[in-house]
């Protein structure tokens, strides 16, 4: 196996297209677990933590950019970010221990494509785009295109995801991300809820964005359950409709974490209470 | 296959070695340089018995590979007291009794040296969370908890 630090994204899309073996390292806190285990035997690690624009969060039009080098300690250090969009530092933050924080990242959780991965509800609620570099250019994708499957992604051969994009947050708007786990940390989302709302002048629900994480192979983005919200005050009728559409989309499967019907329940548990908190910050109550 | 030779600086000393690019950091502390002090557990970033803070970041040092580390600035459990003085967390941790068999306590000696470093008042609940990953199969965590507060308030006032 061969260790290559490229600099450039440029030497690293090389790098990458020169290997269908090789594998990137950003954090490495599934690559490592992974290859301890014989499960990959890459021919060469790419670290892009050398590579200085992958490293940096920075703001960009109103929104922020957070390179797929930076850890998710990181982002639960940065005020500004975490006041604009604490859904998705939150769901990040909810990922492993202290020391896992220390290393993991947004993007390498949105490829290592786990359904039950917690900041990819969150990032999808929040809108987030990945940009995408590749031997073809660079391209920016829907957070909710890139998991195609279990361990499965839509980049091409040489295609990395250099950064997450989180949208210019609007006025009177809010996000939250909750996920069920038999104890307080260190476990595997069962059922995740990321949510976002925008409220008009008159308190009124004006957009809205709902998805459901550890209940299908991929994320769900679910409109059915965003048209339960839209154009109420978020009251307690619209919050009861909520949770029944999101137990209606949730599709998960009974394994040792969790049973069919537990999960879908737990969905719409979960999705009237973060949207609760959601609301509560696009009201500016919290 | 060629080794990669790596320039790091542990504990404040320049250090260089060879490894292979499997090899883990923990591998290499514990294998090439004789640094024992850091455990391994699980092997799968689960434990936290191989904590060490790598560039001012806690971090499990299974879960990073030794090439990672050129130019990187590591602490480790080796580095915590200095000579016969040991840390004031090491010396509550003696009082309190806040260890049994040990393995853990390296990585635990190391996470919340590191939390104290950014927190020099915690609450009970912050110290609990910051600890989660450092799994203790021996004390129920209790005589831990007591002994970094204590070590907190103790620091807060020689300070």
């Amino acid at each position: 196996m061969r260790f290559e630090t490229p600099t450039s994204v440029d030497q690293a899309v090389a790098l990458l297209a020169a290997d269908p073996e090789a594998r990137l390292l950003a954090g490495g806190t599934d690559l490592l677990v992974r290859l301890r285990a014989g499960n990959i035997a890459p021919s060469t690690i790419i670290d892009i933590k050398r590579i200085a624009e992958m490293t940096v969060i920075s703001q960009e039009d109103g929104g922020w950019r957070i390179g797929a080098a930076v850890p998710s300690a990181e982002m639960n250090e940065h005020a500004a970010l975490k006041a604009d969009w604490p859904g998705v530092v939150e769901s990040a933050d909810l990922i492993g221990s202290t020391q896992i924080q220390g290393r993991a990242t947004l993007a390498g959780n949105l490829c290592n494509a786990s359904p039950a991965a917690d900041s990819v509800p969150a990032m999808v609620a929040a809108g987030a785009t990945a940009r995408i570099a590749g031997p073809d250019g660079t391209r920016d994708v829907a957070v909710e295109d890139i998991p195609t499957g279990v361990g499965k992604t839509s980049l091409g051969k040489g295609e990395l995801v250099t950064s997450i994009h989180l949208p210019p947050k609007p006025a009177r708007s809010g996000d939250a991300y909750l996920r069920f786990i038999p104890r307080t940390e260190m476990d595997i989302a069962v059922v995740g809820c990321g949510i976002y709302v925008t409220l008009d002048d008159q308190g009124k629900i004006s957009d809205a964005r709902v998805a459901l994480g550890a209940v299908a192979p991929t994320v769900i983005l679910s409109q059915s359950c965003a048209d339960t919200l839209i154009g109420t005050a978020g009251d307690d009728a619209a919050l009861d409709a909520l949770a029944a559409a999101a137990s209606a989309e949730a599709k998960p499967i009974d394994d040792k974490r969790g049973t069919i019907a537990f999960r879908k329940d737990v969905a719409g548990v979960l999705a009237k209470r973060a949207a609760r908190i959601a609301l509560a910050r696009a009201r500016g109550d919290s | 296959m060629s080794q990669i030779h790596i320039t790091t600086t542990i504990n404040g000393d320049e250090t260089e070695y060879l490894c292979e690019a499997d090899e883990t950091l923990l591998d290499v502390l514990r294998d090439h340089l004789d640094m024992t002090g850091s455990k391994e557990g699980c092997g799968t970033g689960d434990c936290g018995a191989c904590s060490v803070v790598v560039d001012g970041r806690l971090v499990c040092s299974c879960l990073m590979l030794a090439a990672e580390a050129e130019g990187r600035a590591i602490e480790t459990i080796e580095g915590m007291g200095q000579g016969d003085q040991l840390h004031p967390l090491q010396q509550k941790f003696l009082e309190h009794a806040a260890l049994q068999c040990g393995i853990c306590t390296p990585g635990i000696l190391v996470a919340a040296k590191n939390l104290l470093e950014r927190n020099p008042n915690p609450s009970e609940e912050e110290v609990r969370y910051w600890l989660a990953g450092n799994l203790c199969r021996c004390t129920g965590y209790d005589k831990i908890i007591r002994a970094v507060m204590d070590t907190a308030a103790d620091m807060r006032g020689a300070a």
